[in-house]
């Protein structure tokens, strides 16, 4: 089976036959070089399906690398600016990774499989950095990209579903665990982990095994409502749980060609990820000094008062302007007007009331509003579903 | 309480220069090193009985005054010979003299002797622009701090006094090779080939490599460091060494040589000391390294205990050379064409034009041997007769281009060198050969192994204009304090470079004193 396309120079998905099927409304995008639908049928019932019953988005593009070797854990240690031993055995973690300068490479998740097995799953290609890494260690890094399919399988009735599946006793896993079953005589993982903000679960199988998967999914949970959700759909869902995504909150340092463009994780609200008690990480040094120093930019999550997305909104404070929105959406079930902002220091600390520059079009008129928001402290989308264990019924 | 203010690894000129200044502020220095002899590259040896050479750097003639009478090294027993003129071997005996800012011989006229002086002339303002970057640290480019900042103004204000035509020359000329600038410059082909060899010596580049020029305007801040010419040390190089560590531990310094670090310790995130390969720890609250780059960063501390960037950077570090040394005893003075016994005493040197000098380096890249080499020559013994039995004799050469490793082996490769050096020498020096009692040919490898330099660069890594100034060795750990925290450099790995200056380890303990890190 080629991966490669007959009409595209776009790689194909190992699920693709049964995407394609879906994709009634024929809108495709390129993620990361693979054609994946950015809608199926309709966003916002997509949308829907992720916060009322199922929705299944395929993440097999997503990058995965299995590190091993006497020294992985201690590789993993300098590479990530959090703890790795906080990571338990069959354990998943949210980690970023900086270069020397502190600024942020990639944020993604790191699978504790074994005790020096991991694997780690990023939006960005990362070859090249996890290579450069091994100098004075002792580890295997293997590009498992292609030999891993993935499907995100998120909202309230996932759990039931894939215990049809026979995923048994999966309600017991806790979030971030992972637990191992087998599919069709192939080894299947499934981790509770999800770029949703609810309860749901990521299901890793060997790419023969993909198809028959997706098949049996949408038979057993056609009673659950399981629908299959492209990139705009989970884009909404993402906004409103308070996910940010390389590219489009911040630029991977890697990538950066113009001084100053990328950012730190401080100044991306991801302080709480970085344990200065370890000797020894990639931008320890750089991020202490920022510590002493300030930061110059802030991110800020923003209640925007009305319902215009403030998409690519300058911020202003008075009438000065002191950021811009990288991620903006009206919220359907928070029902509030979320952005994303990077604010230049002192602004846009919590509570701080600010301005977004709004623009917008109907019919070809544009209207400019001034739109007042307020600096919120945390996303105003939070499921408890997310964190119960035993996994709710639905 | 640690053991020492400081440990400095190496006891290499550098070492000795940076721990006479820190002892000299009363800090409490210990010096290690795993060769038993004072000096590193300033060292002396006996290679057969009864003969001692300098084995590694041969000439002195860039080494900074300011630290002769700062550590009183006169007082300390260092002896220089007479200035050298240097003569450039013809074939046909018409040699070459270059002799301050005259030259004769080799057909040279009168137009080839202005064009000689103007070109002095050139190097010199340039040279005496780099000596004021060389006495201080390099400055940063983008950092908002006074002293950087100073440093820039008067490179600026230097720069703008070279005026436009000579600011437009070394624009122009810096980033480009020496081949092109001797034929800018100069008709005659025995002159240029001997200014070229200036450029290369220590390298593993030809003279029609980009670098060339700075690597030849590197040299020629010695006139201005030194004052001093070219001169041989007297007992060798190693008395060099011997009057540095005499200084060091006149101002209370310790060394400890015979005992090779294996280790630099590194306690939570900063180096607090340095493992010997007795087993013993010595801690101290800063750990300075002479030793090149790689051997400090990737062989004692270890690339896992440094920031993978950082890594990265000592795994790109380039230390190549082309170098060799050959040393000969004698059985009597050599006799060499055209030269009187007089003439002997000064430095000579063997090239072939430049385009033979490139075809020479050809072989090297591709780990052959050559059939063509340039020599410099130095027969201390004339001088300095104490190095060898009475009327027997010592030749020292710098010989260029030898590979790291040829692909026949060194087993085989070594008496083939041997024998093709000594073919090249018999043209010069009819019988020479049957005046050799004993040789010694020390290849890049060999000097990586005696004098711990990574790919035997004498330089501690290539003298180009991407690891220089502050880029040395590269950035992230320039102005001497390192990336990691408690290690800094102070070897000819760390700005201004390589040669026997002794600027690196002085201008890295005048750092750490302004810092306060040892306070």
């Amino acid at each position: 089976m080629s991966n490669v396309g007959r009409d595209t120079m776009l790689l194909t998905t190992p699920f693709h036959s049964r995407v394609e099927a879906m994709c009634d409304l024929n809108d495709w995008g390129n993620w990361m070089g693979y054609t994946t639908p950015n809608a199926y049928f309709d966003v916002e019932l997509e949308y829907f399906a992720i916060r009322s019953t199922t929705g299944v988005f395929d993440l097999s593009p997503m990058n995965k690398y299995r590190v091993t070797g006497p020294d992985a854990a201690r590789y993993l240690d300098r590479l990530i600016t959090r703890d790795i031993s906080k990571i338990g055995i069959n354990r998943v973690g949210y980690a970023i990774w900086c270069d020397d300068n502190g600024q942020v490479m990639d944020d993604g998740t790191i699978f504790r499989l074994g005790e020096q097995d991991f694997r780690i799953c990023s939006y960005q290609r990362a070859d090249d950095w996890l290579a450069w890494n091994t100098l004075g260690f002792n580890v295997n890094i293997e590009n498992e990209s292609e030999a891993v399919a993935g499907l995100a399988v998120q909202g309230p009735t996932s759990c039931t579903v894939l215990t049809l599946l026979g995923c048994a006793d999966l309600n017991q896993l806790k979030p971030f665990g992972i637990t191992h079953y087998t599919f069709e005589g192939r080894p299947m993982m499934v981790s509770r982990t999800g770029f949703t903000g609810d309860l749901g679960y990521e299901v890793w199988v060997p790419p023969e095994s993909a198809e028959a998967l997706w098949d049996q999914l949408f038979e057993l949970g056609r009673d659950y409502l399981i629908k299959p959700i492209g990139s705009y759909a989970l884009e909404l869902a993402r906004i409103e749980a308070g996910f940010l995504q390389a590219n489009v909150d911040f630029m991977p340092a890697e990538e950066i060609v113009r001084v100053g463009r990328s950012r730190s994780p401080f100044e991306l609200g991801l302080g709480w990820l970085v344990d200065f008690s370890k000797p020894l990480f990639n931008g320890r040094t750089a991020l202490l000094r920022e510590q002493a120093k300030g930061s110059r930019y802030r991110f800020a999550l923003l209640d925007v008062e009305g319902n215009k997305p403030a998409e690519h909104s300058f911020i202003l404070k008075g009438d000065k302007q002191v950021g811009t929105v990288t991620s903006a959406a009206w919220c359907p079930t928070a029902k509030a007007n979320i952005a994303y902002a990077q604010i230049e220091m002192p602004h846009g600390a919590v509570g701080d009331d600010l301005i977004a520059e709004i623009y917008y079009q109907r019919e070809l008129h544009w209207t400019r509003l001034l739109a007042p928001c307020k600096v919120i402290d945390a996303p105003i989308f939070k499921s408890p579903k997310r964190w119960q264990t035993p996994a709710p019924p639905h | 309480m640690t053991d020492y203010d400081a440990v400095i690894i190496g006891a290499g000129h550098n070492g000795l220069v940076c721990a006479g200044y820190l002892a000299k502020a009363g800090k409490n220095v210990l010096v290690v090193d795993g060769r038993t002899e004072p000096g590193g590259c300033a060292s002396t040896r006996e290679f057969t009985p009864g003969f001692r050479v300098s084995d590694c750097a041969q000439w002195l003639s860039q080494f900074d005054q300011s630290i002769v009478k700062d550590l009183d090294l006169t007082g300390a027993g260092l002896s220089l010979g007479k200035p050298k003129a240097t003569i450039a071997l013809q074939p046909d005996s018409n040699h070459l003299i270059l002799d301050g800012d005259t030259i004769t011989g080799a057909g040279v006229d009168s137009a080839d002797q202005t064009a000689y002086r103007d070109f002095k002339n050139m190097v010199r303002s340039f040279a005496k622009l780099m000596t004021t970057l060389y006495r201080s640290r390099p400055p940063k480019l983008v950092e908002q701090n006074w002293a950087d900042r100073l440093t820039l103004m008067k490179l600026g204000l230097g720069l703008k006094l070279l005026g436009r035509e000579r600011l437009r020359d070394l624009m122009r000329i810096v980033m480009i090779n020496i081949y092109d600038v001797m034929n800018e410059h100069f008709a005659n082909a025995a002159v240029k080939s001997a200014i070229a060899l200036d450029a290369i010596t220590g390298t593993n580049m030809g003279p029609r490599s980009p670098n060339t020029v700075y690597s030849y305007l590197h040299r020629a801040t010695g006139e201005h460091l030194a004052q001093t010419g070219t001169t041989q040390v007297m007992g060798g190089m190693g008395a060099l060494g011997q009057s540095l560590a005499n200084a060091a531990e006149k101002r209370g310094a310790t060394l400890r040589l015979g005992s090779p670090v294996t280790a630099i310790v590194k306690t939570d995130d900063r180096v607090t000391g340095v493992t010997l390969a007795s087993g013993e720890t010595i801690s101290a609250k800063l750990v300075i390294s002479s030793a090149d780059p790689t051997t400090t960063f990737r062989n004692l501390l270890g690339y896992h205990q440094m920031e993978a960037g950082m890594a990265r950077r000592v795994e790109h570090y380039r230390s190549r050379s082309g170098t060799a040394k050959l040393h000969l005893a004698l059985s009597a003075v050599p006799n060499f064409k055209g030269l009187t016994e007089a003439q002997l005493t000064e430095r000579l040197v063997i090239t072939p034009s430049m385009d033979g000098m490139e075809t020479a380096l050809n072989p090297m890249k591709y780990r052959e041997l050559s059939d063509l080499h340039t020599f410099d020559i130095s027969i201390p013994t004339l001088e300095d007769p104490a190095l060898a039995p009475a009327g027997q004799h010592v030749l020292s050469a710098i010989v260029h281009y030898v590979p790291y490793t040829p692909d026949i082996g060194w087993e085989a490769g070594k008496p083939q060198l041997l024998n093709q050096l000594l073919r090249e020498l018999e043209v010069f020096a009819p019988g020479i050969s049957e005046l050799v009692i004993a040789s010694d040919l020390a290849v890049p490898s060999d000097l990586e192994a005696s004098h711990g330099m990574t790919g035997g660069s004498w330089h501690h890594g290539e003298l180009s204009i991407d690891q220089a100034l502050m880029m040395r060795p590269f950035p992230g750990s320039t102005q001497y304090a390192t990336a990691v925290n408690g290690l800094y450099l102070c070897g000819a790995g760390a700005h201004p470079g390589g040669g026997l200056q002794g600027l690196p380890g002085r201008n890295a303990a005048k750092e750490i004193l302004k810092q306060g890190a040892l306070s």
